[in-house]
């Protein structure tokens, strides 16, 4: 865990008091979305979308208890390869490296 | 309280957006060129926004006590045709005496490609020779870790100081690195894709204010002119002081942006 330089004035308790409800939501937002996308139409039985399996894992790593969470979402959210691509792909990202893009792990 | 919001593109923003900034406490901005959502055409698109750039906007943003300035380039999105970027940056020489330029940006990687990477090491080699202060946008989601680390190599393979290099878009996947070769990093605060209020204060919170700043990043899609002042709101519900943020939001821009000498500050 990386050495804290301006700690947080406030309590744990202040903390949660502030903020847990708006957190509280957000979870509810991801289990509804969750809930939403198993009602959905499957349109074909191929296997999961690569970006809902980024979530799961996601979600593993917000309870394992190792901290810096926000980091470790991110890298598990992150192309890992290092070389340039022949040609950019368009413009956009999708948020998650998509099975195109061997990730190694 | 004053604050300076390094980077937003007020070309897609209304007066009214300058309006609100000034009332909320803004003296001074820094519009790196960027892609305007849409491909231009000819190298002629180029030539007319940056005149918008140089001449429209410090009209514009004078109105209201702001002080505009600009960094000038071709963006990674637009880098992927490189015969097409390298007649866009025969334009550069002319606008760079224009007085509200600072510098090279935002130059950087989009999708991590090779001819993004040629382009990108023909503004390092530009800003090089020009003695420019340079400004560095880092791919987006699962593109920003490698091309940030792709981009800090690209620029530690020139004689470019890391000290007039700000790297922006940073996240916690990418701010420890950035801060430890010596670059600036920039925290830009959107709604979605890269950082909010909360974790920018999160990050301050973790490493400190050396080095390191706040943008909105405004522009045409889903973004906010006012998440600076939203960040200090943030800062100071925690009870950071007034120094800290004051640090983050203000004298940190002007410590970086004053190494160029048109940049002003204004009233702040
Ligand atoms: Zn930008």
């Amino acid at each position: 865990m990386a050495e804290t330089r301006n700690p947080n004035p406030m309590s744990r308790t202040d903390v949660v008091d502030a903020y847990f409800l708006e957190h509280r939501a957000k979870l509810l937002d991801i289990a509804a979305f969750l809930d939403r996308v198993d009602r959905a139409d499957h349109g074909t039985d191929g296997p999961e979308d690569f970006r809902i399996t980024a979530m799961r894992n996601a979600l593993q790593v917000l309870d394992d208890d190792q901290g810096e969470r926000a980091r470790r979402v991110l890298e598990l959210m992150s192309d890992e390869t290092t070389d340039l691509v022949d040609t950019a792909p368009g413009k956009g990202a999708c948020g998650t490296p998509p099975p195109s893009t061997d990730n190694g792990a | 309280m004053t604050y300076i919001d390094p980077h937003i593109h007020m070309v897609s923003r209304t007066t009214d957006d300058y309006r609100r900034m000034a009332l909320a406490g803004c003296t001074a901005i820094t519009e790196p060129a960027f892609w305007a959502g849409f491909d231009r055409s000819s190298p002629q698109g180029f030539f007319d926004y940056y005149r918008q750039l140089t001449e429209t906007e410090p009209a514009r943003a004078a109105l209201y006590g702001i002080k505009h300035h600009c960094w000038l380039c071709v963006n990674p999105k637009e880098a992927e045709d490189p015969g097409f970027a390298r007649e866009v940056m025969s334009l550069l020489p002319k606008f760079l005496e224009e007085p509200n330029v600072l510098g090279i940006g935002e130059i950087g990687l989009n999708k991590n490609s090779k001819n993004e990477m040629a382009i990108l090491e023909e503004h390092l080699a530009f800003a090089e020779d020009r003695n420019q202060l340079v400004l560095v946008h880092t791919p987006h989601l699962e593109d920003k870790r490698k091309g940030t680390l792709l981009i800090m190599d690209a620029i530690a393979n020139t004689k470019l100081q890391p000290d007039r290099v700000l790297i922006d878009h940073v996240e916690e996947h990418t701010v420890a690195d950035v801060l430890d070769r010596g670059f600036w990093a920039g925290m830009t605060l959107y709604p979605e894709t890269k950082c909010t209020p909360q974790r920018a204060a999160d990050i301050i919170e973790i490493f400190g204010t050396e080095r390191l700043w706040m943008n909105s990043a405004g522009d045409w899609g889903d973004s906010d002119p006012l998440a600076v002042p939203k960040a200090i709101v943030e800062l100071r519900r925690r009870g950071h002081s007034p120094e800290t943020i004051r640090k983050a939001t203000l004298e940190n821009p002007k410590t970086f942006l004053g190494q160029s000498p048109r940049f002003d500050a204004g009233d702040a």
